[in-house]
């Protein structure tokens, strides 16, 4: 079931006028923001289907900064964005795509700075939930909601299970994993939504693993 | 855990508890978090809701013009005294677009279930509530039964009007909204289903083509007609009568009509409303020529 809380449905509390393409696509970009782990120094935003259509109307460009701001999707400041993020000295490109995505409301969000780039493809389902379908070129589905960890490794045996007896030995209990690989013992990308905040001291004691090559973290 | 309306009705009748309960007790499994919490959330989107439309009654107007100003119209029309319907259903009209002109506005508002269907089921609650003087706590469990309703058209069709239409969104308000009243107004599990099939299948089939792209127009008065079709529907359900094809064969109905609907009539502005003289021109003015030459 893609809705679980009552409060996908009653709610969110947000500024409008869509949930889909406002609300959802402050989340979107949010959740890139968190990813980024910093504010972008450029955004490079590519909308789709029914994104691209009416983008302008809805306030979806808007709310994509905002969310790439760190906004809420009840914080008023989204109407001003675009302004805040050029004061800010975050440059926003918008890229009107024509090809038909897999879902109508999907956005692909490139932000990048001196230290690095981060690519990240999000699709908005109605009632301003969303998933992210894409990161880095890896195929995932991270519903945002949930804590989770983002764990880059090779792409080879035990991998896994290292991940997961750390998890274990804090009592860390997964509500949903997945792995993905671009290409066959390569780089992979396990994503692991767990049911409680993370300490930075397990996500080091990872990435001292020696398949680990990084491990990131969205917080709740 | 209820997957579909038929084991949400059969749940509230062997367990003897309303929906709403139902919905509460569901949402403390799934998250864990406390009843407290849960009720403190509700409250706060509640609070949210009641000034959206104290908000909209004072009158608003969105950026581009389009809307604003017509639910003051109407309550000053209530006042008035001689109109043909009636007072409370123009009331659940009145602030059904009082919210939905508040969020045209780019103002803030609750999403139920989505920010463009977000009029009706506050609109026809602060409606009902004039008549039945229900407890904070039960203005609270309405929208739980409205949440419980959506919750299942959610997981078993959409919620959106990119995917579905305005049938998955102010179809899925009003039946939503539907359910609630009767609930609240008394009647059974078994009758706020039937309200909620019975609202749903006269907006089956209903497109999303906003005018310009913007969630302006028609959708404050597809708000307006939600709710008013949610007030009739529980009165209908309450009268006795019955949905002959059940609450969840509807919903199914509506994610089959949802799917064979064309990308044009889906949230894109490229068809119905979106693509007449007149909306076209709006869209000129509004954006600029700039609009009309991106085509």
């Amino acid at each position: 079931m893609k809705f679980k809380s009552v409060f996908d449905i009653i709610g969110p509390v947000m500024i409008g006028p869509s949930s889909s393409h406002t609300a959802g696509a402050a989340r979107i970009g949010r959740v890139a923001r968190n990813l980024f782990e910093r504010q972008p120094k450029q955004a490079s935003i590519h909308l789709y289907g029914s994104f691209a259509e009416t983008y302008k109307g809805h306030g979806t460009d808007v709310a994509l900064v905002g969310g790439l701001l760190d906004f809420d999707t009840f914080d008023e400041r989204i109407k001003d964005s675009l302004k805040i993020a050029k004061e800010l000295g975050m440059e926003v490109a918008f890229h009107v795509e024509e090809a038909i995505p897999e879902h109508p409301n999907t956005a692909k969000i490139i932000i990048s700075d001196d230290n690095g780039e981060l690519e990240l493809v999000g699709i908005s389902i109605g009632g301003g939930k969303i998933e992210i379908t894409e990161l880095n070129g890896f195929k995932l589905k991270l519903s945002g909601h949930h804590p989770a960890i983002l764990v880059v490794h090779n792409d080879q045996f035990g991998a896994i299970a290292k991940v997961s007896n750390i998890l274990a030995k804090y009592e860390i209990n997964i509500g949903h994993m997945e792995v993905s690989r671009k290409e066959k013992g390569k780089l992979a990308l396990m994503t692991i939504e767990v049911d409680q905040n993370i300490d930075e001291a397990i996500i080091k004691e990872m990435e001292s693993l020696d398949v680990i090559e990084k491990v990131t973290t969205i917080v709740d | 855990m209820f997957r579909n309306v038929a084991e949400l009705v059969e749940m509230a009748k062997t367990k003897g508890l309303p929906i709403s309960e139902l919905m509460i007790l569901q949402e403390i499994e799934v998250t864990g978090r406390t009843r407290e919490e849960i009720i403190a959330q509700m409250d706060t989107n509640l609070t949210v809701m009641e000034q959206a439309v104290e908000r909209g009654l004072n009158g608003v107007a969105s950026h581009s013009g389009l809307t604003g100003g017509d639910a003051v119209l109407l309550q000053n029309y209530i006042k008035k005294g001689n109109y043909l319907t009636g007072e409370i259903i123009l009331d659940a009209v009145s602030k059904a677009v009082a919210t939905n002109e508040v969020n045209a506005a780019m103002g803030t508002i609750c999403a139920t279930p989505t920010a463009g269907s977000a009029g009706v089921v506050p609109g026809t609650l602060f409606a009902v509530k004039n008549k039945l003087n229900p407890t904070r706590e039960q203005m609270l469990a309405f929208l739980f039964t409205a949440g419980a309703f959506g919750f299942i058209v959610a997981n078993n069709a959409s919620i959106s009007g990119a995917a579905g239409g305005c049938q998955a969104e102010v179809g899925s308000a009003s039946g939503m909204a539907a359910a609630a009243i009767v609930e609240m107004a008394g009647g059974t599990p078994e009758q706020s289903a039937h309200a909620m099939a019975i609202t749903l299948k006269n907006m089956l089939g209903l497109v999303c083509d906003p005018v310009a792209g913007l969630v302006e127009v028609p959708c404050v008065k597809r708000n307006a007609m939600g709710a008013a079709n949610a007030m009739i529907a529980a009165d209908m359900a309450l009268a006795g009568i019955t949905s002959r094809i059940p609450c969840d064969e509807v919903i199914d109905s509506m994610y089959r009509i949802g799917q064979a609907m064309p990308n044009s009539l889906k949230e894109t502005a490229q068809g119905g409303l979106a693509a007449t003289p007149t909306a076209r021109k709006l869209e000129a003015e509004i954006f600029g020529k700039a609009a009309l030459e991106g085509e």
